[in-house]
C-alpha cells in the first residue's frame, strides 16, 4: 500500500495505544473489498485509501469487540505467527492519529 | 495536407494501461434554488435543460461501479430538486458506492433526510456562503441563511458526520474566524474552506471575487491559530487559491485518471468544468457505454498522460507531479487548453495570472462591473452574447 500505511510513518511521534482500548472504525469510514483494485479500501467523505493486506486484516478486526491483546492474539492465530504485537500497536497508533478509529 | 481519414494517433500514456475511474460525480440537475456568484457550473447551463431520467441514472451507476468507481457524489445544481434522489442513493448504496450528497440544504426536510438515511446515504456536505445572514443571502441571492442553520441541526440530529463547506473570496475572507466559530457551534467534524476556483460563474465575477495577498495571509494565519486551539474536534481543510501559487495544482489528479463526471444531460466530463473547452465533443452516456467513454473516447484520451504536452511541460522534470495543471485554466487564460497552466511560473503566459493578482491588490473595494448572479436570465444572456460575438464562453480576451 506504499505511502498509505501508517506503520511506515515512523517519523510521526504517536503514543502507543493503551491495551484496554477497543479500537473501532469511526462511523464516517467504511472498509470494503474492491475487486477492481484487488484490495480492501477505506472509504470516507470524498476520499479513499487503498490498504495492503496487513492493514486491512488489522482494520477488519477493529470493530470495538476486542482490546489490543485480543486483537493481536486473533491475528497471530489467523496467520499462524508470533510477535505481531509491536507492529499492530504501531499501526493502531498511526490509524488513530489519522482519525480513522474511535 | 494531413489525410483526415487517418486515425489520430493515441497519446502516449503514463502507463500502457489506463486505470479505472474511482470517483463518479453525478450532477443530477443544473436547476438550483441558489444563484451563487462563484458557481462552477457552465455559464450557459440554461442551454442544457435536458436531464437523464431515473433509469438512465441507475444504468450509469451500475456501469461505473462495474468499472471500479467507489466514491459517488450527488451534486448539481441542487440534487435535492430531483425527487428520485432517494431511489438513486438506495441503488448506489446497494451497488457498494460510498455515497456523498453535496447540497445547499435547500429542500432537505425531516422526511427526506430520514428517507435518505434509510436508503443508506453515507455523508452530507452542506454549503454555507458566509457566517453572516447578510452576506450568505447576498452571495446566493436568496434568503436561505436561517434555513441552512436548521438543516445543519437536522443533519446533526440524524447522526450524520457534519461536513461544512464554505467557498472563500474577497467578501468573506475577513470573516474566516467567525465562519470557523459557526462550524464549531454547529458541531461540524469537518470544515472545508475552499478558496474560489475561477471557472464558470466565478470566472465571470473574478474581478469582484479575487482576494488580495494580505487577505489570504491573514486568513491562513487565523486558520492555523484555530487548528492549534481546537485539536481533533474539527478538521479544517484550507484550499489555497491557485492564482497565488507558482506551480499549478494536479488538477483532477490528471485528466482521465480517476474522475468521471456526468452532467445532467448525460455528457461525460473528465472534470467539472471541461464543458467550457472548445474542440472537444463530450460523449453522452445515452450514446456510448461508460467503458468506451472512459477508455476509448477522444475526449477522455485527449489530455491523458504526457503525449499531448507542449513546452515548457513536455521537457519539464516536474510534469509527473502536476500533470501540466488545469486544462480549463490553460484555455481560459491562454486560449489553448494544451498549454501549460499559466499558474506555473515557467509558463510564458504566467504574466496573465500576475496581472489579475496585481489588479486585485490595487483595488480597495470591488466595483467596476456589477456582480453577475447565476440565474437562468443571465445564463441565456451570456450564451446569446457568446454566440453573437463568436467567442467562446467565459474566455478571457487576449
Amino acid at each position: 500500500m506504499s505511502d498509505t500505511n501508517p506503520t511506515q510513518r515512523k517519523q510521526e511521534a504517536v503514543e502507543a495505544p493503551d491495551d484496554s482500548l477497543h479500537p473501532k472504525l469511526k462511523r464516517l469510514f467504511r472498509l470494503q473489498w474492491e475487486p477492481a483494485q484487488n484490495a480492501h479500501v477505506l472509504l470516507y467523505p470524498e476520499g479513499m485509501v487503498k490498504l495492503n493486506q496487513s492493514a486491512s486484516e488489522i482494520l477488519l478486526r477493529c470493530d470495538g469487540t476486542r482490546d489490543i491483546p485480543a486483537l493481536v492474539a486473533d491475528l497471530e492465530q489467523a496467520f499462524n505467527a508470533t510477535g505481531l504485537g509491536d507492529d499492530v500497536r504501531a499501526f493502531i497508533a498511526g490509524a488513530r492519529a489519522r482519525g480513522w478509529l474511535e | 495536407m494531413t489525410d483526415l481519414s487517418e486515425p489520430i494517433a493515441k497519446p502516449e500514456h503514463e502507463d500502457a494501461t489506463v486505470a479505472p475511474p474511482l470517483w463518479l460525480l453525478a450532477e443530477l440537475t443544473y436547476r438550483c434554488p441558489l444563484h451563487c456568484v462563484f458557481c462552477y457550473n457552465p455559464v450557459n447551463y440554461a442551454d442544457h435543460t435536458r436531464e437523464l431520467d431515473t433509469d438512465q441514472w441507475i444504468d450509469v451507476l451500475r456501469q461505473a461501479r462495474a468499472l471500479g468507481a467507489a466514491q459517488l457524489g450527488f451534486s448539481g445544481g441542487e440534487p435535492l430538486l430531483r425527487d428520485d434522489l432517494e431511489t438513486l442513493v438506495g441503488e448506489a448504496r446497494k451497488l457498494g458506492f460510498y455515497t456523498n450528497l453535496i447540497t445547499s440544504g435547500i429542500g432537505l426536510t425531516e422526511k427526506r433526510i430520514s428517507a435518505l438515511q434509510d436508503a443508506g446515504l453515507d455523508h452530507i456536505q452542506l454549503s454555507f456562503q458566509d457566517s453572516s445572514q447578510e452576506l450568505n443571502d447576498f452571495l446566493s441571492s436568496t434568503k436561505t441563511f436561517d434555513y441552512k442553520k436548521r438543516v445543519a441541526n437536522l443533519i446533526k440530529a440524524h447522526g450524520f458526520p457534519m461536513v461544512l463547506n464554505c467557498v472563500l473570496h474577497r467578501y468573506n475572507l475577513p470573516h474566516i474566524g467567525r465562519i470557523i466559530d459557526m462550524a464549531l457551534a454547529m458541531g461540524a467534524e469537518y470544515l472545508e474552506l475552499a478558496n474560489t476556483q475561477y471557472y464558470g460563474w466565478a470566472h465571470k465575477n473574478r474581478a469582484q471575487l479575487m482576494p488580495t495577498k494580505e487577505q489570504l495571509d491573514e486568513a491562513e494565519a487565523v486558520v492555523e491559530r484555530y487548528r492549534g486551539e481546537i485539536g481533533d474536534r474539527c478538521k479544517i481543510f484550507f484550499v489555497v487559491p491557485d492564482y497565488y501559487e507558482r506551480r499549478p495544482k494536479r488538477c483532477m489528479n490528471g485528466w482521465g485518471s480517476v474522475f468521471l463526471g456526468i452532467a445532467p444531460d448525460g455528457a461525460a466530463l473528465p472534470c467539472h468544468t471541461a464543458r467550457s473547452l472548445p474542440g472537444l465533443t463530450f460523449p453522452n452516456v445515452t450514446d456510448m457505454s461508460i467503458k468506451d467513454i472512459w477508455y476509448e473516447s477522444d475526449a477522455f484520451n485527449r489530455f491523458r498522460g504526457f503525449g499531448w504536452m507542449k513546452e515548457p511541460c513536455r521537457s519539464c522534470d516536474e510534469k509527473a507531479i502536476d500533470m501540466g495543471g488545469c486544462r480549463c485554466q490553460a484555455y481560459l487564460l491562454t486560449q489553448d487548453p494544451a498549454n501549460a497552466d499559466p499558474v506555473c511560473d515557467k509558463s510564458p503566459h504566467h504574466e496573465r495570472v500576475i496581472e489579475v493578482v496585481r489588479a486585485a491588490s490595487a483595488r480597495q473595494e470591488p466595483q467596476e462591473q456589477p456582480i453577475v448572479f447565476r440565474n437562468d436570465a443571465n445564463s441565456k444572456r451570456i450564451a446569446a452574447e457568446a454566440s453573437g460575438s463568436g467567442s467562446k464562453e467565459g474566455e478571457d480576451k487576449p
